[in-house]
């Protein structure tokens, strides 16, 4: 089984890497939405250096949500996602599977941006780290929590703006957390507790998310 | 333990049991809201801060308590839909639904209205009228998910999942943003907790709780009634129904 589960993974990982421009979209959404916000609100050091990790926080969570209906998108359709659910491979497992291919192909390469756009945007380097550390942990709950929603909708020709409106509220304590302990780090204050915050809910969607995974993608496959 | 409650999972004993029901809800809302809301407006003593502005209250506070409420009443509906397949849960979730995001918005009108004369401001980014909003949000996404669906047990299934992992988020929510918001500002000016309320001004408040809690199940029957009729069109006891009450030249349709 555990054969299985890393093949499932090798070939995962190679089909997203074969859809390069797929690979590539988010990216450039990423760092054009954080180009527009000085364009917006003026190039201040000072204003861009307080709204700062919240841009880079808003604009993860709408790149991610655009990579995220391929999580399962392409198995739907050409039925490999039936024949998963069919095998004797545990359906969770697969999910968690299929979650940290997501993870790594759609949203670490948004986390290797961040020096640059730590620089973009004036960040001191204690806020960069602590911004770090909470993309680092918070980001694998984006993937875990939208992949329930993906499971959900993934029958549905008309997923995306669905998909924005389910995961949004969703998202938001995550965002509240991160964002108050970069605010915590510019401050020059320890924000251990915030990380220890979101580093509880990403174990307890760890926990739970496969299973709810699991059943959504069963009843999108009816 | 169970056993009495399993027939309300036929679509036909659900439909009866919304009739006996109906009129209790119906007449009990009347009462007590109106016995509550002309007690609350014109009788009960005007605050001796706000002056007859606070009277706001007997409308705001049970929608916003009553629109928790429905979601927790559609969250337990959900449940029970999926461990036990239910189609009648389902339908009974997706028939609070709306009913909850009106609630919930009515909540935040008249909490915005309250909030003109008495904050000097529509809205303020307090943890209480966040998480209310983020609630309106999550009722709107139960709904949006119910209604993209063609196959209405699919829908009801996908739908209920949002809800039980939105009750889930609820309390996170709730809390996230009261430690948000106190990180950032440190004192509010909303505080919301008052001085213990004065028992002539309490009671029809708790009166026009109950009324608001009885108004929700008015509405959820007849809505619940109305979705069981257009689920069940094909049966043979709904065409029935619908041919003896034609026949009564009856024009109230429900169809």
């Amino acid at each position: 089984m555990s054969l299985a589960i890393v093949s499932m993974f090798r070939r995962d990982l190679a089909l997203a890497f074969r859809q390069r421009a797929e690979l590539m979209q988010p990216l450039m959404f990423f760092v054009l939405v954080i180009t527009l916000f000085p364009l917006g609100i003026g190039p201040g050091p000072e204003t861009l250096q307080k709204v700062g990790p919240g841009v880079i926080w808003v604009a993860a969570i709408l790149s991610s949500l655009l990579g995220m209906d391929r999580l399962f998108r392409d198995d739907f359709h050409d039925g490999s996602l039936e024949q998963l659910i069919l095998s004797d491979i545990p359906l969770p497992l697969v999910a968690l599977v299929k979650v940290a291919v997501h993870w790594l192909t759609a949203i670490l390469p948004l986390l290797l941006m961040l020096p640059l756009l730590a620089l973009f945007l004036n960040l001191t380097v204690p806020m960069f780290w602590a911004l770090l550390a909470t993309l680092i942990l918070g980001t694998p709950l984006l993937s875990l929590v939208g992949a329930i929603a993906v499971g959900l909708t993934v029958g549905l020709n008309r997923g995306g703006v669905l998909l924005a409106l389910l995961l949004l509220p969703m998202f938001i304590p995550l965002l509240i957390f991160a964002t108050s302990a970069v605010d915590s780090a510019a401050m020059q204050l320890p924000y251990t507790a915030q990380l220890a915050i979101i580093g509880a809910m990403l174990l307890f969607a760890l926990g739970l998310a496969p299973f709810a995974i699991a059943y959504a993608l069963r009843v999108s496959q009816n | 333990m169970w056993s009495w409650l399993h027939p309300y999972a036929k679509t036909e004993r659900a439909y009866a049991l919304c009739n006996t029901l109906l009129p209790w809800f119906v007449w009990g809302a009347l009462l007590t809201l109106i016995v509550g809301t002309v007690w609350g407006l014109m009788f009960a003593p005007s605050d001796y801060q706000q002056g007859d502005s606070f009277r706001i209250i007997y409308i705001h506070v049970p929608s916003a308590l009553m629109s928790m409420g429905a979601y927790l009443a559609m969250a337990i509906a959900a449940f029970v839909g999926l461990v036990w397949q239910w189609r009648t849960a389902f339908m009974t979730m997706i028939a609070i639904a709306p009913v909850g995001a009106v609630m919930t918005f009515i909540s935040l009108f008249t909490g915005a209205a309250w909030g003109k004369p008495m904050w000097g401001t529509w809205w303020v980014w307090d943890a209480r009228l966040t998480s209310q909003l983020i609630l309106l949000f999550l009722y709107l996404g139960v709904i949006a998910l119910y209604k993209s669906f063609d196959d209405k047990q699919q829908a009801g299934k996908a739908s209920g999942v949002m809800a039980l992992v939105g009750v889930i988020n609820l309390p996170i929510i709730h809390y996230s943003v009261e430690w948000w918001n106190t990180l950032h500002q440190g004192a509010t000016i909303t505080k919301f907790a008052k001085p213990s309320i004065a028992p002539e001004m309490l009671w029809p408040l708790l009166i026009n709780l109950v009324g608001f809690a009885l108004f929700i199940a008015a509405v959820s029957a007849v809505r619940l009634k109305n979705e069981i009729l257009r689920r069940e069109l094909h049966r043979p006891w709904v065409i029935k129904l619908l041919s003896e009450s034609q026949q009564q030249g009856d024009n109230h349709r429900a169809v």
